[in-house]
């Protein structure tokens, strides 16, 4: 059976039909394996080599990797809950009520984008942590690292700006605590905070602003960033080496 | 069919490369490379790796969804303020310091303070190396008069004890002025061609 399967999928790769969508055949050499990665959009960015100890988990504990794949399904599960969510006040609650008792399986979707939202920013954080006790900043990686904090900072305003969508107590109060801090900015304190809430109170122009924030502009940048951070890994040359007698510059 | 020369088989890797042997810098001698290590391709070596880490990751939290709930409270209400209201867990820390501080210094100073810094650190790093000696000598000094004033009993006379009534404010500020006094002098009096170290009271050429 197993034999048949491979077979067949063999014979798929061989075809002419594959080879126009993959613009290769079967990855069996070195030749198309490279080309398996940056022919293809989605890979591009990798390097066609890496090497054995950055494979390691202890060299990264893949929490970069961690990071982007909960964000992915931030993504999927945040798209789900749109076809369920009005932001306006009060049907913001009641929604959340509807997926937890109408909505089949809405709790479900619920609870997992919580859980990863969480979890991004713990693994966000521990990345940065890992990164720079591994010395990952030093040229020529300073210029990612800077690309990251501000990556961390986005997934922080991310996950505030998504606490408060429920329309609960703990959202309405956690929001309410967050945004009176900025008035506490000189000069233009106030006036940023009423940009932020579209008014004085956390009310339902508030609502409103963070939920385009939460779906669009916030994503937008964050994907927009990953792109940056990716691709720049790539070109500065991998992962940081640490050998020994290595000060860690390459 | 002819075989391709690149082909190297199912089973091999490209565990070779070209690699840098010397590496020179301006001011170093040519110095050798570390050796990097032996490479795999990223098809199929990195991709199955990050295929399973997602499947992995995705099967445990579809498992803890399943039976954690997500919180959902009364529906929010702007007249009826719970307490404690709590931010969300990555803010408390900040939300502990607004305990103590005005809104001013624990909401915006420090926040901002932090992520400079977090921002800079990658300039700082010369810091562990102790080539900005300039730097270092003075603070390592401040350190130690302010690790020295915690051993000072009440009611001891001598002008090192007048140290412990000092404020925190106090010691940010002596830091700041000894390393600005310290790179001021050195950099006036001590500094001579190719900013190399010289005495002042001896005359040199140039």
């Amino acid at each position: 059976m197993a034999a048949t399967l491979h077979s067949a999928l063999q014979n798929l790769r061989e075809t002419k039909v594959w080879k126009s969508i993959f613009r290769r055949g079967p990855a069996n050499t070195n030749r198309t394996r490279s080309i398996a990665v940056f022919g293809n959009l989605f890979l591009h960015w990798l390097p066609v080599k890496v090497r054995e100890k950055s494979l390691r988990v202890r060299a990264s504990y893949y929490l970069g990797s961690i990071s982007f794949i909960l964000f992915i399904v931030l993504f999927v599960t945040g798209i789900l809950l749109m076809f369920y969510y009005h932001p306006a006040v009060p049907h913001a609650y009641r929604d959340m009520k509807d997926l937890q008792f109408v909505v089949a399986n809405g709790i479900f979707l619920r609870n997992l984008h919580r859980l990863a939202a969480h979890l991004m920013v713990f693994a966000v954080f521990w990345h940065m942590f890992h990164v720079f006790y591994r010395g990952g900043y030093k040229p020529p990686h300073e210029f990612n690292w800077v690309v990251g904090v501000v990556l961390l900072l986005v997934t922080l305003f991310l996950s505030y700006t998504g606490y408060l969508l429920p329309w609960d107590q703990l959202a309405f109060w956690a929001v309410t605590v967050g945004t009176n801090i900025i008035s506490a900015m000189p000069v233009v304190g106030n006036k940023t905070r009423f940009l932020l809430l579209g008014g004085n109170i956390v009310g339902e122009n508030a609502l409103l602003r963070f939920y385009v924030l939460h779906v669009v502009i916030l994503p937008l940048l964050a994907f927009l960033l990953i792109g940056i951070h990716f691709w720049r890994v790539q070109k500065d040359g991998g992962l940081t080496a640490r050998s020994k007698g290595d000060d860690g510059k390459e | 069919m002819e075989k391709n020369k690149i082909e190297t088989g199912f089973s091999s890797d490209a565990k070779k490369e070209a690699r840098r042997v010397v590496f020179v810098t301006k001011k170093t001698s040519a110095k050798v490379v570390g050796d990097p290590g032996p490479q795999l391709m990223t098809y199929p070596h990195l991709l199955i790796r990050e295929a399973m880490a997602f499947q992995l990751l995705v099967i445990a939290m579809v498992l803890v969804a399943l039976f954690w709930d997500a919180p959902l409270e009364q529906l929010a209400n702007p007249l009826l303020t719970p307490n404690p209201a709590k931010a969300p867990w990555y803010f408390l820390g900040l939300q502990e310091l607004l305990h103590f501080f005005p809104p001013f210094v624990a909401g915006i100073l420090i926040p901002t303070l932090v992520v400079v810094l977090i921002t800079v650190i990658i300039l700082l790093a010369f810091l562990a190396v102790f080539h900005a000696w300039t730097i270092f000598a003075p603070t390592a000094l401040v350190a130690a008069l302010l690790l020295f004033s915690y051993t000072v009993r009440e009611g001891q006379k001598g002008w090192l004890n007048v140290l412990a009534t000092k404020s925190l404010s106090w010691w940010v500020m002596t830091w700041f002025i000894a390393v600005a006094v310290c790179l001021t002098v050195v950099g006036t009096f001590f500094r001579g061609p190719g900013w190399s170290w010289v005495w002042p009271w001896r005359t040199h050429a140039g």
